[in-house]
């Protein structure tokens, strides 16, 4: 298994160098954050000054040659907005856009799981009628436009949920957590339900397939022949079967929800990674837009393997050592 | 929640009787964030609007920008041709206690002049300028030329105290992170700086030794940063802040029936206009009406760039596409402003005057044309653009119209290809920080000289060197009066006559507040706690 996983890490340091080569070309050619940062009342001398403190006035190749040596040593470049580490302007903020990934995640096992296994078990009802085409829509209405429905809805017009920012934060085990408190999970629901709708939708297929193909499995009729209750036969038997894919695709699309909360966090005012990334490219600070995908294919590589380890566990057919990719 | 909330505050009136009166605390949703809080780092609007409540500066503006009034100082004054002496208030304290004198303020005009790795700085206002202490309270400002512009100057450059400590480095050892977590954030302003999580909040605090001329209606503001447009309309209306900034102009109408919304407008120092390339002779987006290149540029004769400003119907944009929050412009700034043209006024919509200027100068055939603009900038800039593309490909004109987001745009509109402005005819917008008309004639019509700092924004390269000998000889002159005039007669010959650019509208900004409040509306575009105002 540690080959395995070395192997996994090697392959991952080549990414980050292609990515990072191809962010950094991308953020050149787009345009000149000096432009943008500069004041409209800054003559010719002041903009080339500015320029040369960037170290925008080098050929590209030679910036990337800067970058490159730099980052070896674990210097990810300053932020051209606020001229600070570009690294730690993210690690400061990545405690909001993952408490906020968790949250939905929850949303998504906790209610995803059982609305998905009951559509599948009575394929029929209306009940599980109207699941498959509630998820039809979690699946296909845009998050925006959800998230400002929400807002009206559940701030506007009933005013229960706040509609904007974070709440109070507590320092739990040396992390800023907020969700602990009233305040804090009030601000948090909205966002997270948001966020969590597609992937909602998601589980709840993924399991209803599932379970209406295990339920003609051979192991499943035994059990009912074997007189077994019909509450052991689904929480034992049908749904550690189900598990493999919901596991597989939900690690996946945990590194989405951790990277590209953009728009939640837009709509929400949610101080988190995703809108410091947003913010970022609309002012070209290349800096924090490197460091942050880098950071984001480290954590993809990441989850994956603990996809893998957990994959192991669940199916005990599945060998590490097998996996070459 | 908020029926909570209003159990809450219920029960909070019944134990409020027998304590002292509830803080007044007021909560902003602000769409633009600061980059820091180092006031020399960065000039640029959101953070000037932010830092101004915690730094005084030796005088600034009023809201409308129609006078000046001292901060810091008590009186400034011209005493000979190049040297202007500053009186200061005495007895202005610091938020930790010490006192403002000369040398504080020294020590700020040296640290902004020499500040390095910031973000665009305040050289263009300290650059040829020696300050000289005569005594504690009083300064001396000289310069090698007479330099007229002495007070504009003076309101934008923040004073900190000289005693603030940092953590070493460049910059007097002071680093922009040391302002940022509060350690050298030591102004002399009505409000203190309390915390900045970025991305999310700042929050001040009323400073109780402040005696000012500036209002303290509060004892916490709080800003959010909530950059979405929609949303911040949301939590205003959900009650989660009490004033919001930039209400969107599609919002405007709905808001104006909502009984628990005032609005504020104001016209704002800014001007949009259009940039017309006037010094190639083959234009890259000047094409004949099927599309083909020109080896002619029609923009560069006056005639045909004031038919153009003919076809453009002010009044039509500024009530369909700006929803009537706008005025129509004929000049770099809106009326109240100093050294303004009384004779200018927004050219009038005339389909057939502009077609027989078109004709008198040989184009009767008309030619095509692209528009550029950003889509992320300006109030409704990608739709001004839009609309001035149907007037003019209406009128013989067929212009395409491109638009694309502020961070691919202006590169491309300033310096694209070989460094020179790669666009034919582009939509931009001007703010005069310093309320005259002076800046704009500098950057945006005087010939582009690197090597004098002048003509930086001028994107479509308007030369003229009578304009540019009345911006010079104005520059120069101290008096107010002559200088005035000599402005408005700059103004006159560069627009009036030239046609060097098109001015299409000031802006109108709007402010949202609930019921019971209202703002100042700021003609510097600046967001500030001080000025929302409680109203009986």
């Amino acid at each position: 298994m540690s080959v395995f996983i070395i192997r996994r890490l090697l392959q991952s340091g080549v990414v980050v160098v292609i990515m990072s080569f191809i962010v950094f070309s991308g953020v050149f050619l787009i345009g000149d954050p000096v432009e943008i940062l500069v004041s409209d009342d800054a003559d010719q001398e002041e903009r080339e000054e500015m320029i040369k403190s960037m170290g925008l006035d080098k050929p590209f190749l030679v910036q990337y040659g800067i970058f490159i040596s730099k980052a070896l040593k674990g210097n990810l470049g300053e932020s051209f907005v606020f001229n600070e580490p570009a690294l730690l302007l993210i690690l400061d903020r990545m405690p909001a856009t993952m408490e906020l990934a968790v949250v939905s995640l929850m949303i998504a096992i906790i209610f995803g799981i059982p609305l998905g296994v009951w559509a599948g078990l009575k394929p029929e009802s209306w009940a599980s009628k109207s699941i498959m085409t509630g998820s039809i829509l979690g699946f296909s209405l845009p998050t925006f436009w959800v998230g400002i429905m929400m807002i009206l809805l559940f701030a506007v017009m009933l005013g229960w949920l706040p509609s904007t920012g974070r709440g109070d934060v507590q320092v739990i085990l040396g992390m800023p957590i907020s969700i602990f408190s009233w305040d804090g999970f009030s601000h948090v629901l909205m966002p997270a339900v948001n966020l969590a709708l597609f992937k909602l939708s998601m589980v709840i297929r993924l399991a209803r397939a599932g379970t209406r193909e295990v339920m003609h499995q051979d192991y499943i009729k035994f059990a009912k022949a074997k007189g077994l209750q019909e509450s052991r036969i689904i929480l034992v038997h049908v749904l550690k079967n189900i598990l493999i894919p919901v596991v597989t695709v939900l690690g996946l699309e945990f590194g989405g929800l951790v990277a590209f909360s953009v728009v939640t966090e837009t709509v929400f005012a949610w101080p988190g990674m995703g809108k410091l990334l947003i913010d970022s490219i609309g002012l070209l600070d290349r800096p924090i837009i490197v460091a942050y995908l880098m950071i984001i294919v480290f954590l993809f590589v990441f989850i994956n393997l603990v996809v893998d380890i957990l994959y192991s566990i669940l199916d005990p057919r599945v060998r590490l050592q097998d996996i070459k990719s | 929640m908020k029926s909570l909330r209003r159990l809450g505050l219920a029960a909070g009136a019944v134990l409020m009787l027998s304590t002292p009166l509830q803080a007044a605390d007021i909560v902003i949703g602000i769409r633009s964030e600061p980059s820091s809080i180092d006031p020399y780092f960065h000039n640029l609007g959101p953070n000037n609007a932010m830092l101004g409540q915690i730094f005084d500066r030796l005088n600034d503006w009023t809201p409308k920008m129609d006078k000046m009034f001292g901060r810091a100082a008590k009186s400034w004054k011209a005493i000979n041709e190049t040297t202007w002496e500053y009186k200061l208030n005495k007895g202005i304290k610091f938020h930790d206690g010490s006192d403002l004198t000369a040398d504080d303020v020294i020590f700020s005009y040296d640290r902004a002049a020499n500040y390095t790795g910031g973000n665009s700085s305040f050289r263009t206002y300290t650059k040829g300028k020696t300050l000289k202490k005569i005594d504690d309270y009083t300064i001396h400002i000289t310069t090698e030329k007479p330099y007229p512009l002495m007070p504009n100057d003076t309101t934008t450059v923040m004073i900190m105290s000289s005693e603030a400590k940092g953590t070493g480095g460049k910059n007097k050892g002071i680093s922009a992170k040391d302002f940022n977590n509060g350690l050298a954030a030591i102004g002399s302003g009505p409000y203190k700086f309390v915390e900045w999580k970025k991305g999310d909040r700042i929050v001040l605090e009323k400073f109780a030794a402040y005696k000012g001329p500036i209002e303290q209606p509060w004892d916490k503001i709080t800003f959010k940063f909530i950059k979405a447009e929609p949303a911040r309309v949301a939590a205003l209306l959900a009650g989660d802040v009490d004033a919001i900034d930039n209400v969107p102009t599609s919002d405007i109408e709905s808001l104006k029936k909502n009984s628990k919304v005032t609005l504020s407008s104001g016209v704002s120092n800014r001007v949009i206009y259009l940039h017309m390339d006037q010094f190639r002779d083959k234009s890259p987006f000047v094409t004949t009406k099927d599309g083909k290149q020109l080896d002619k540029n029609p923009l560069k004769n006056p005639k045909v760039r004031k038919a153009i400003s003919m076809m453009i119907n002010r009044k039509a944009i500024v009530e369909r596409v700006m929803e009537g929050v706008a005025i129509p412009a004929g000049q770099l700034l809106p009326e109240g402003f100093f050294g303004r043209s009384k004779k200018l006024s927004f050219e009038k919509y005339d389909p057939k005057g502009a077609k027989k200027l078109l004709e008198e100068a040989g184009w009767g055939d008309g030619f095509g044309l692209t528009i550029h603009g950003p889509n992320d900038r300006y109030i409704n800039d990608a739709k001004i653009c839009e609309a001035i593309g149907q007037m003019l490909s209406a009128q013989g004109i067929p212009t395409k119209v491109v638009t694309m987001p502020k961070n691919v745009y202006f590169k491309r509109a300033s310096k694209g290809a070989k460094g020179l402005p790669e666009f034919s005819f582009v939509l931009v917008g001007w703010g005069s920080g310093t309320g005259e008309p002076s800046s704009p004639l500098k950057s945006l019509l005087a010939t582009h000289d690197k090597s004098k700092g002048m003509g930086a924004s001028n994107r479509g390269r308007h030369s003229d060197p009578k304009v540019d000998g009345l911006i010079n000889k104005a520059l120069a002159t101290v008096d107010d009066a002559k200088r005035g005039k000599l402005l408005a007669e700059a103004t006159e010959l560069a627009i009036g006559e030239n046609q060097g650019i098109i001015p299409l509208h000031y802006q109108v900004n709007t402010w949202a507040t609930r019921k019971g409040l209202k703002f100042n509306p700021r003609a510097d575009e600046r967001t500030t706690g001080h000025d929302y105002i409680p109203v009986k």
